[in-house]
């Protein structure tokens, strides 16, 4: 745990003892990492807040949806002409007209939906569902690290992932609770700002303090610091250019998934990688095919395009997977909005992924199938997707050390 | 010798399987002669370890006085006149007010919301839109003024060991600012009536206010807490409850305040606060307890609850959530039919139970000489604590008079937190208190937001924990925004001790770069590097990077809400990451702050 990052590969350790780092670039960059960049990555992104599913993964051929919500409701695909109802995924189910720029992934069968998924708790508390998604624990909070990051510590025998600090980063000022842990994790806002920001030669100083002298932690983690940012420096994020026309929003999630993409292709050996956006606790004036929420789906929507766009072929190897703490009741109330519920929606995005059709059993929406009498009901536990993304995308075979206490039935069957 | 004998003899206690010697008291009488370190480097030590950074002339002032003299003086903090950090503070009114009259003042936006909706049909008007974003904006100034009255206290006050000591209380007994809209009202009233008043008292005294504060209650769920059904109670369940304990349908609370919602109508046991009382405040993890333990402790404190505002708010005891069954805990009884004296034994008996005074004694010699205490000195503080009834103070003062604190081992072995950076930081060129949030969101985006740790087992108290490769570029990058005067309130050219030096021969200014900032003890490299500008490992032409683009990009320094009031986590408001300004190149002497204030030196204490 100790000096944990580059010190015990060969090659970083020459670089400490003064070999130039052009030598640390093209072996570091040009060919161990060539292998890494060539592995498979997961991308999860949270929306925090808890995003109403109903009108995000629309279940227009479920009659009660529009008796539950006569103001807010999306309109069926066949009732309307142009943008204002929901887009037909497979007759039943459709999208909120704002996430049109994910309507391609669908057709091209890289979108997997799946519906009535989330915690088994029956906690209403945006910080408990929160904690519990991303500890991976439902109704135990005596867990501190992350399932992401037990995911990392228990698959951490790779040689490739030693090599570098990037295997798991989350586009966030801080480490976000299902990163927390024992593995080491890189927090930062943007590959641009992970620069040592000063002119001159005062970089080269400040590094020469951090390698030189003695070799305890402070000096090692000053080290890796700059190792890493040479990494991202040769990766030149200031002349980034998307590729395939892909056009990120210039919103803080666009940015940040602009970000992810920039971290994939400098081949840096990205494994994990995280973001988050906020906005969904719509309570008030939700509105319907155009409003608060719309214009969340738009950002969200048209961010994801955009990074899968940008990825190309590599979306081979990457799956990207959509969480939120809970959904929303299935009643609209009385301001216009929805209030916390249980069982919500998430996305799974890759070249891998059994795309093209809506997964998890539908519960109904007629008061004797809510939860509760005013929730969706949850077919599907949220650990059963994690599960399956981290065994059949990642690779864990140590299931058990990632979600204790837990043994999946069956996973959803979401990926090939 | 003798501090040898004392380690041997207690590690051969230990090892012997004998009870552990705990209720033998061992002298402190060593002086001067067992300590290794230097004298000028005790008084640097002692500075760093019991303030947040020496301030200019600090030095000077402890070496004058006797460094034993003015850390009693810290250990007495009534005796220290700090009528001018008083008076800075006064200016806040949150900071003055309880709970309830900041939720009487302070409108929770969601209950606004709850008041709208009630004549609102399918949206609000523009009027109540305009209302409810007012109410918004009023509610987020309570997260604001809060903590910009915490680090401008730190950054001011002479009480510098009680401000350090309830900095390691607020961690120990840490409230999640975002646990959700009410923790907002009830942070100010939990770091100053709470914690601060208690930080060198008893130890009971300052668990049982704790326990009673509607921030603790709320945060680990006590506040919810009922005797499970077929438990006896004491009585009928009909009487008034709890504020947000109705059990209706609801519909309330916009971004920020999941009140109501969180309270399941179900009831029943929450063991939330009896598990962590148990691991992580009083016993510790390894402190002997059972899940059985658990359990009655929670049992003990069912009715330990918050009264609704027309109540009066803050702690209430209710008789008809409580548990009036008998409970077995720690080799003790409970005894059946009573009522808040269940929850008052079991602080009583937690709080002075062997293996809480060895985990307090083992958290609080971390904090003040290393990662890894010897377990001699551990043994002697834990003597202290079981000796003088909980009594703080002494158990610190047994800390950090002890040969150990004032060992060349323990000089500069901690790694400073995010906060200690920026405050240290800051002290050192006496800067004047930020009157905005800005210094607050710094200490943020370097990692330590106020409040901000989710979790109940708080910030990492070692250097592991604050050592990733991200944490160390933030805090290289924060001491050159220093260096460019671009942090609220600091001028690190004008400072004194520096301002003298300007133009002054570079090694000149290098002694007094690494005087003010490193407590004039820099490393031969450190002060090579300072003085010739070069990198003694790697030649010129090695280290420049030709593909290295110049570097002056605008400083972005991310505008996070400081008050983690949104229902959700903190989140920093879209497109509000706004540039401070392009960090021009540093020279001459701000160049050596930048240094300085980015070296491997700066980062300890």
């Amino acid at each position: 745990m100790h000096r944990r990052v580059f010190v015990k590969n060969s090659a970083f350790a020459l670089v400490t003892m003064g070999l130039s780092p052009s030598f640390l670039r093209r072996t570091a960059l040009g060919a161990e990492l060539s292998g890494a960049s060539k592995g498979k990555v997961l991308i999860c992104l949270f929306q925090r807040g808890a995003a109403d599913a109903l009108n995000v993964l629309v279940p227009h051929g479920d009659r009660a949806y529009y008796q539950l919500r006569p103001d807010i409701a999306i309109a069926q695909p066949a009732r309307s002409v142009g943008a204002a109802g929901a887009i037909d995924l497979d007759g039943f189910f459709g999208l909120h007209p704002a996430l049109a720029p994910l309507k391609p992934l669908w057709d091209r069968g890289l979108l997997a939906p799946i519906h009535a998924v989330g915690s088994p708790s029956a906690t209403r508390s945006h910080f408990d569902a929160q904690d519990y998604m991303e500890s991976g624990t439902p109704d135990n909070k005596g867990t501190s690290d992350g399932w992401l990051n037990r995911y990392l510590a228990a698959e951490g025998t790779c040689e490739q992932c030693k090599v570098t600090p990037f295997r798991a980063v989350a586009m966030t000022p801080q480490t976000p609770r299902v990163l927390q842990g024992s593995a080491p994790v890189v927090a930062m806002n943007s590959v641009a700002e992970f620069t040592v920001r000063s002119g001159g030669t005062q970089a080269e100083q400040l590094e020469a303090l951090y390698r030189t002298g003695s070799a305890d932690l402070i000096h090692d983690a000053g080290t890796g610091m700059f190792e890493a940012v040479k990494m991202l420096r040769a990766a030149d994020p200031q002349r980034y250019q998307p590729e395939h026309d892909a056009a990120y929003p210039n919103s803080q999630f666009g940015q940040r998934l602009r970000s992810i993409a920039q971290l994939i292709k400098a081949g840096v050996g990205l494994e994990v990688a995280f973001a988050d956006v906020g906005g969904w606790d719509t309570h008030v004036n939700q509105g319907g095919a155009t409003g608060q929420l719309a214009q969340r789906l738009e950002d969200f929507g048209a961010s994801i395009a955009a990074l899968v766009t940008d990825l190309g072929d590599r979306m081979d190897d990457v799956v990207i997977l959509t969480m939120s703490e809970f959904g929303r009741t299935t009643r609209q109330n009385g301001n216009g909005g929805t209030d916390h519920g249980h069982a919500g929606a998430m996305f799974m995005i890759g070249g891998t992924v059994k795309g093209g059709r809506v997964h998890g059993r539908w519960p109904g929406l007629a008061p004797e199938q809510l939860y509760e009498g005013r929730d969706l009901a949850l077919t599907t536990d949220f650990r059963a997707v994690f599960a399956e993304v981290a065994s059949r995308h990642l690779g864990a075979t140590n299931l058990a050390a990632i979600f204790p206490g837990y043994t999946p039935g069956s996973l959803p069957g979401m990926l090939g | 010798m003798r501090r040898l004998s004392i380690i041997l003899a207690v590690l051969a206690a230990a090892c012997s399987q004998a009870p552990p010697r705990l209720g033998t008291t061992v002298p402190d009488t060593r002086g001067f002669a067992d300590r290794s370190q230097t004298a000028d480097q005790q008084v640097a030590h002692a500075l760093s370890r019991l303030t947040f950074g020496a301030r200019p002339g600090d030095a000077q002032r402890v070496r004058e006085m006797g460094v034993d003299r003015w850390i009693d003086e810290q250990l007495h903090p009534e005796r220290i006149d700090d009528a001018r950090s008083d008076a800075w503070v006064d200016q806040f009114e949150v900071v003055k007010k309880t709970s309830t009259q900041l939720e009487a003042d302070y409108q929770n936006p969601g209950a606004l919301v709850n008041l709208l909706g009630a004549k609102a049909k399918g949206g609000l008007t523009p009027e109540d839109s305009a209302r409810l974003r007012d109410a918004r904006q009023n509610f987020r100034r309570i997260g604001e003024e809060v903590q910009v009255s915490h680090v401008g206290r730190a950054l001011q006050t002479e009480r510098q060991l009680q401000e350090v000591i309830t900095d390691f209380w607020l961690n120990h007994f840490t409230v999640f600012a975002g646990k959700g809209a009410r923790e907002q009202y009830y942070m100010a009233e939990y770091e100053n009536q709470v914690i601060r008043p208690h930080a060198l008292g008893k130890f009971r005294d300052l668990l049982g206010a704790v326990a009673k504060s509607p921030a603790m209650l709320f945060y680990l769920d006590n506040w919810e807490s009922a005797a499970d059904s077929g438990r006896p109670r004491l009585m009928p369940v009909n009487q008034p409850r709890a504020f947000g304990a109705q059990a209706r349908p609801v519909r309330s609370a916009v971004m920020v305040a999941p009140t109501q919602q969180q309270r399941r109508p179900r009831g029943g046991l929450n063991e939330n606060y009896g598990r962590e009382l148990l691991e992580l405040h009083t016993l510790g993890v390894d402190g002997g307890y059972t899940q059985q333990d658990v359990i009655s402790a929670a049992r003990a404190l069912t009715g330990w609850t918050i009264a609704g505002p027309r109540q009066g708010g803050g702690f209430v005891f209710t008789p008809s959530m409580h548990d009036a069954g008998e409970k077995r805990l720690l080799g003790h009884t409970l005894r059946p039919n009573r009522g808040i004296e269940d929850g008052e034994e079991l602080l009583d008996i937690v709080a002075r139970h062997p293996s809480t005074a060895r985990f307090i004694a083992f958290k609080l010699a971390r904090r003040f000489v290393s990662d890894a205490p010897s377990p001699a000195l551990v043994e002697r503080a834990a003597a202290t604590f079981l000796r003088t009834d909980g009594d703080i103070r002494e158990v610190v003062r047994t800390i950090v008079t002890s040969p150990e604190f004032f060992s060349r081992e323990a000089y500069r072995a901690k790694l400073k937190s995010p906060f200690e950076v920026v405050l240290s930081a800051l002290r050192a060129v006496n800067a004047e208190p930020d009157q905005t949030p800005r210094t607050a969101q710094l200490i943020a985006s370097l990692g330590q937001p106020y409040l901000g740790h989710q979790t109940p087992n708080g910030w990492p108290e070692t250097a592991e924990g604050w050592l990733g490769a991200g944490a160390i570029l933030n805090r290289i990058n924060f001491g050159l925004l220093m260096a460019a005067g671009r942090v609220p309130g600091a001028n690190p050219m004008s400072s004194p001790g520096i301002d003298v030096v300007r133009t002054a021969p570079r090694e000149q200014q290098v002694d007094a770069v690494v005087a003010v900032f490193l407590g004039g003890d820099a490393s031969s490299v450190t002060r090579s590097v300072l003085v010739t500008g070069k990198n003694p490992l790697l030649d010129a032409h090695a280290s420049a990077d030709p593909t290295a683009p110049p570097r002056t990009e605008p400083m972005m320094v991310p505008d996070m809400p400081i008050s983690a009031s949104s229902g959700a986590r903190p989140q920093p408001r879209p497109g509000q990451a706004r540039a401070i300004a392009a960090l021009p190149p540093l020279t001459g002497l701000a160049q050596l702050a930048g240094l300085a204030l980015g070296s491997p030196e700066f980062q300890r204490r």
